[in-house]
């Protein structure tokens, strides 16, 4: 920030990275476009800055996990429950609004700070572990919940008001996210430590970094922004659903992945994500538009994950060969 | 020999990357001959031969083979043709046995399952053939040793018909009985009428194997001569290009108060009851052969693995010293170069840069935020003083020779400032410029008061650079020497003292 050196960099990293990311995008926006004449009005666009809020915050988190060579199945529920603690808080034990979000997020981030846990201090596999966390907050979901939606009201619709020109407050939350995610993760030394975790552990150790509480913090802040994406939802929804974010984890990882983020860990990039969760937003909008049926949808999608694997694995190979000169 | 018709025949071979990496080599092989392939880190040698067993082809030039062109498409191709290669890194399976290695991807079978008796037989029959019928073709590579790891390696090369045999650094992992071994396999290979092609940084072992040599140097042919007209010293002045300086004898120490000592550290079988102690300025050797507990003891000393017994103390205190992970041994002021670079010491894909830094990050953080710029101004001056060959201190490490590479690990600590620096096998892998380069930096640094401890299976390279040498046998202490009081003669007996009592300890326990 001192000399020009870290925003040259920074320049040259946006032109090089992001194109291939920006220009799929940007041929898919094209493509509905042509197909539809509703596609390239306001109100779609307005439509997916709404939608993507909740992917984009735990997509930033599982950014951060993938990084560290981890996994995190257990966003959905953990979402869920966050959000039925929350109205539970609000309904049957006449809290505020602000505690009762504040105790959504603490149980978010104490279920992530779990998973963690449990998987560092036991040498684990974060995918068992967070298997399970999928499983327990989901339960507890419903427990809390009675197992049925509890409606909330008007009092947590503010996420999702309209704060300028139809994008809501969590839109702009989730754009706070994806810039301090991307600085952490490039400049701070939380971030580099991330990256040398996922790079080499063992090497990290011996370099005299203890790896332990550097990943149990970053699966206490998916756990955390999974409550926000929870949070985002309730407002959303104005309810408490338990069965919200059933099946997200993979839209999540899904997202993340296409961003190019490396499931080996030690690379990847929030901005990337961000691209990764607006091509599957602008996926889903457009055959939404063009009418084509779920299961196609859901076909497309699949396709649309492995070419962006298959796109990354080539490029890589691409810069190996260069390098073995 | 020279009368035979040559079997291989290059002209003019070369390959480009990015840059050309290989340029205009001609070269010419006789059956039965063993030519070695020296050269520094980077000069060719890997390319060359990776292009002549058909894992790369190159980009100009041709080859002929028994003066048919040979254009191999890929390894299996070359293999056929009776060219093989045993690559510097094991690629063997070490969850499957010996003899299943052997014969992996050609599995005797019948109907899709092993006939395991038929597999056996002739993995032992094939063993035998080639004097290792002391490995059993039963056993799981992974309990094997990495010196008869290495001997399988190269067994299943010897598997089917085989003309040229290339051999990568064969000896790096093996202890002088099995390099003994293997010579007199490559012997009766010659005898056979194949050939050769041996690279090796060793050139005691490059004396002592070759016919002839050929050294490259930056990608290209310097020379190639019958060993009997070469000496080691002129081999390495052909490699380098100009002649190594030799190490100045370092004056006496003043005495002082021990940065480090330890009594009767032990774990396990693999360290018993070491005692020593390391002073400010000192660069304390320890030679053993390879197994004898030598990185086990350095592993113990930066909290690595935990010992069972014995104390260490540090800076003269009375209180020993609690080292229970690498992160508390940093924290006390150790640092350790470790024995395997890439697995252990280096982020590879990462930047020189951030792998300098790496140990203290937060020098160059303001409330956990990194100030990059400083960052890199530090790195590039690191890659300024310890010369290393780079475009920039933004290239990633693996992309750098093995030389340079440990010059990154070796900056890392120097930026950390530790007083107590472990090193284990500091120059394994490195070329001769780099080694001197390395060789000053350690020197430079017990200059300037700290206390290096250094594993190292090159005697002649701790001859040169220590103040002492202990040496390692079978897990204890087996004797320390001041400069002066060695040569090689007395550490290699100490290095052996411990095995030669192993039959009765065997009996006691």
């Amino acid at each position: 920030m001192t000399t020009l050196t870290p925003s040259r960099r920074w320049y040259s990293g946006v032109v090089g990275t992001y194109l291939g990311l920006a220009a799929a995008l940007l041929a898919m926006v094209l493509f509905f476009g042509a197909k539809s004449e509703y596609f390239l009005t306001a109100n779609t666009f307005i439509t997916i800055a709404n939608d993507i809020p909740a992917l984009t915050v735990m997509a930033v988190g599982m950014t951060y996990v993938l990084i560290i060579a981890g996994i995190d199945l257990s966003v959905g529920s953990v979402m869920a429950l966050s959000s039925a603690l929350c109205s539970l808080a609000m309904l049957s034990w006449g809290w505020g609004l602000a505690p009762a979000l504040l105790l959504g997020l603490l149980c978010g981030a104490v279920c992530g700070a779990f998973t963690g846990f449990v998987s560092v201090q036991w040498q684990l596999p974060s995918f068992i572990v967070s298997l399970g966390m999928l499983e327990i907050a989901r339960g507890a979901a419903y427990v809390v919940t009675d197992s049925r939606t509890q409606y909330i009201g008007s009092d947590v619709d503010w996420l999702s008001s309209n704060l300028i020109g139809g994008i809501s407050p969590a839109f702009v939350i989730a754009l706070l996210v994806i810039v301090v995610g991307q600085l952490v993760l490039t400049r701070s030394v939380f971030g580099r430590y991330m990256i040398g975790i996922g790079t080499n552990e063992e090497a990290m150790r011996l370099a005299g970094v203890d790896p332990r509480p550097i990943k149990i913090a970053v699966f206490t802040l998916i756990g955390l922004l999974s409550s926000v994406a929870g949070l985002m939802q309730t407002s959303r929804l104005e309810a408490a659903d338990p069965n919200t974010g059933i099946g997200i984890e993979l839209q999540v990882i899904a997202a993340v992945v296409i961003g190019g983020t490396s499931l080996m860990g030690g690379r990847g990039s929030v901005i990337s994500t961000f691209f990764g969760v607006l091509i599957i937003a602008v996926l889903e909008a457009g055959m939404a538009q063009i009418g084509a049926s779920d299961p196609t949808k859901r076909i497309i999608t699949g396709l649309v994950i492995i070419a962006a694997v298959m796109l990354d694995k080539y490029r890589d190979r691409r810069k190996q060969a260069r390098q073995a000169g | 020999m020279p009368d035979h018709a040559p079997i291989l025949r290059l002209r003019g071979i070369g390959k480009t990357y990015a840059t050309p990496v290989l340029a205009d080599i001609d070269l010419a092989l006789v059956p039965g001959e063993t030519l070695a392939l020296t050269g520094e880190n980077g000069a060719g040698k890997s390319t060359l031969s990776k292009i002549v067993a058909g894992l790369i082809p190159p980009t100009q030039g041709e080859m002929q083979l028994l003066d048919q062109p040979y254009r191999p498409a890929s390894r299996s191709e070359a293999e056929a043709l009776g060219i093989r290669m045993v690559m510097q890194e094991l690629s063997l399976v070490p969850t499957l046995t010996v003899a299943e290695n052997l014969f992996l991807g050609h599995l005797p079978q019948r109907g899709g399952f092993i006939r395991r008796q038929t597999l056996f037989d002739e993995a032992a029959a094939h063993m035998k053939a080639i004097g290792l019928d002391r490995i059993d073709p039963r056993q799981l590579v992974g309990e094997l040793g990495i010196g008869h790891q290495q001997m399988v390696e190269i067994a299943r090369a010897l598997l089917g018909p085989c003309r040229l045999l290339i051999l990568d650094e064969p000896t790096a992992m093996l202890t002088k009985h099995e390099i003994e071994h293997l010579f007199r396999q490559i012997e009766r290979l010659k005898a056979e009428g194949v050939s050769i092609v041996y690279i090796s940084h060793r050139l005691d072992e490059v004396e002592q194997i070759a016919d002839r040599v050929t050294v490259l140097r930056d990608g290209r042919h310097v020379a190639t001569r019958p060993m009997t007209e070469l000496t080691q010293e002129e081999i390495v002045r052909l490699m380098v290009g100009h002649d190594v300086a030799e190490s100045a004898v370092r004056p006496p120490l003043p005495p002082s108060t021990p940065a480090l000592r330890i009594e009767g550290l032990g774990r396990g079988t693999r360290v018993r009851d070491v005692s020593l102690d390391l002073h400010p300025g000192e660069i304390y050797g320890i030679a053993g052969l390879v197994g004898s507990g030598r990185t086990e003891l350095l592993r113990l000393l930066f909290g690595a693995d935990q010992k069972d017994h014995g104390n260490i103390f540090l800076r003269g205190s009375t209180e020993a010293a609690r080292i229970t992970s690498p992160m508390s041994a940093v924290r006390q002021g150790i640092g350790l170069i470790p024995e395997d670079r890439k697995s252990q010491g280096l982020l590879l894909d990462k930047s020189i840069t951030l792998n300098t830094t790496l140990a203290r990050l937060t020098r160059f953080a303001r409330r956990g935020w990194l100030n990059l710029a400083g960052e890199r101004t530090a790195a590039d001056n690191y890659v300024q003083l310890l010369g290393i060959r780079c475009n920039s201190a933004e290239q990633s490490t693996q992309e750098l020779s093995g030389g340079n590479q440990q010059k990154v690990v070796l900056a890392r600590w120097m930026l950390r400032d530790c007083d107590i620096l472990l090193l284990d096998e500091p120059t394994r892998g490195v070329d001769i410029g780099a080694r001197a380069d390395i060789y000053a930096q350690m020197r430079q640094m017990a200059d300037a008061g700290k206390a290096l401890l250094v594993v190292s299976s090159d005697l002649r390279e701790l001859m040169e650079i220590c103040d002492r040498i202990g040496v390692m046998s079978a897990g204890r202490w087996a004797g320390s020497f001041a400069r002066g009081q060695w040569d090689q003669q007395t550490l290699l007996e100490a290095a052996f003292s411990g095995y030669s009592n192993r039959p009765q300890e065997v009996k006691q326990g």
